[in-house]
């Protein structure tokens, strides 16, 4: 039996889906859909951020629901560890969302650019933000502070 | 012992240590002395839940007689624990706790660093997940190590007798028994004699930017690793695993 939907499509509709943690970010902007294929079901597989990110098990039902949503009941998730994900694998839409929602993104720079006014003069606050994946900081010209995504 | 009970021997000692170390920060939750520590603390424990679930299910697959990783976790008694001694040692106070963390995410670097080159493939994909976040953890922990050795008088010698104490746990990490020696050979698996020196050198030279003194290496406690283990792991076992032995298979 063939699969009345494309490749295409699910990566549409799984464009859809929101990170929990940062819903301003997709699955697909944060990078961990590694693999989308509709043989004779589709199979969606994901890699995680964190192996303890809480969000992982969140993220595989969003999926589940959003196919089931629109009339794909034989779905299968998969989980892959390898290659390991890094915030590299965030997309350059992803990291736009990113600085439009007030997180710096992951730089491999030292200086980090206010998210608000794109001033360097910046400092840390905190190495350990409010998840895992950020940390605080300081804009010391327009004096807001932000969440930079650490870069890992 | 066959070679699929050397992967799976050695995957669960992992996991052990993984999963009782997670024990032990997360009674810490909430009573951390600042706001940052206690998200840094939270999200690293977190971390190594993670891990402990990813190398639990591992060793569940390997084995293939369905044991899911709760089974692992929360139906095995104390003597079927195979983690180090040095991680199921009461936290103590903040130093206490931190240098525990310090000597082993030290330790735990290098192995993972090991295990990605292995030839067990969970294990080596697991590790190079994981010592993305052990280098996170490590670098929290040294930077702390130096920061409480360097700072007051008071906190300088409160952290020293931390680590006086602590170190006589530290000879069980490099200490091959035969699962280790098992698992290097038939698997191209870490080799502790070597990460010994590394771990020496990486300690040293913290220890040392923390204007602390080295303790002697003289009498070494042992036994986690077979199964022998303080009467701590036994008290940290009956809370963590109390919900699933009175309500057995419940979910939520
Ligand atoms: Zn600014």
């Amino acid at each position: 039996m063939t699969n009345p939907v494309s490749v295409a499509q699910v990566y549409e509709w799984l464009g859809e889906v929101p990170d929990p943690e940062i819903p301003v970010l997709s699955i697909l902007d944060l990078g961990i859909v590694r693999d989308v294929s509709v043989k004779d079901k589709v199979t969606v597989t994901l890699t995680p951020t964190y192996s303890g990110c809480p969000a992982t098990e969140v993220i595989e039902d969003s999926v589940l629901e959003a196919l089931k949503g629109r009339g794909i009941d034989d779905v299968v998730v998969n989980r892959v560890l390898s290659p390991p994900w890094t915030t590299d694998w965030i997309t350059e839409s992803g990291r736009d969302k990113l600085r439009q929602y007030g997180i710096a993104p992951p730089s491999r720079s030292r200086e980090i650019a206010c998210p608000q006014c794109e001033s360097l003069h910046t400092e840390l606050v905190s190495e350990f933000g409010s998840t895992a994946c950020k940390s605080s900081w300081r804009c010391k010209d327009c004096l807001e502070p932000f969440e930079y995504f650490k870069c890992l | 012992m066959t070679s699929d009970e050397t992967r799976i021997a050695y995957t669960l000692r992992l996991a052990d240590n993984a999963l009782v170390l997670a024990q032990r920060m997360v009674e810490m939750v909430a009573a951390e002395p600042e706001l940052e520590e206690e998200l840094a603390n939270a999200n690293f424990a977190l971390d190594y839940i993670g891990q402990a679930r990813m190398l639990y299910t591992h060793a569940g697959q390997l084995e293939g007689k369905g044991r899911s990783e709760d089974d692992f976790a929360f139906v095995r008694d104390e003597h079927e624990f195979r983690n180090l001694l040095l991680l199921e040692q009461p936290n103590g106070h903040f130093g206490d706790a931190l240098v525990r963390q310090f000597l082993f995410e030290t330790w735990y670097l290098h192995l993972l660093d090991g295990l990605i080159a292995c030839s067990e493939r969970g294990l080596s994909e697991i590790a190079a997940r994981a010592i993305k976040e052990v280098k996170y953890h490590s670098r929290h922990s040294s930077q702390w190590l130096v920061r409480l050795g360097d700072g007051t008088e008071l906190s300088h010698e409160r952290v020293q007798a931390s680590l006086d104490d602590a170190w006589r746990y530290t000879g069980e990490m490099f200490a091959a028994d035969e699962i280790d020696v098992a698992f290097q050979r038939e698997f191209d698996g870490p080799d502790l004699a070597a990460i010994h020196k590394l771990w020496r050198r990486d300690v040293e030279k913290t220890v040392a930017e923390a204007t602390l003194r080295l303790p002697d290496d003289d009498w070494m406690l042992s036994g986690g690793k077979q199964g022998r283990h303080s009467e701590h792991l036994g008290f940290l076992l009956a809370e963590m695993q109390y919900l699933q032995r009175s309500f057995p298979g419940a979910t939520w």
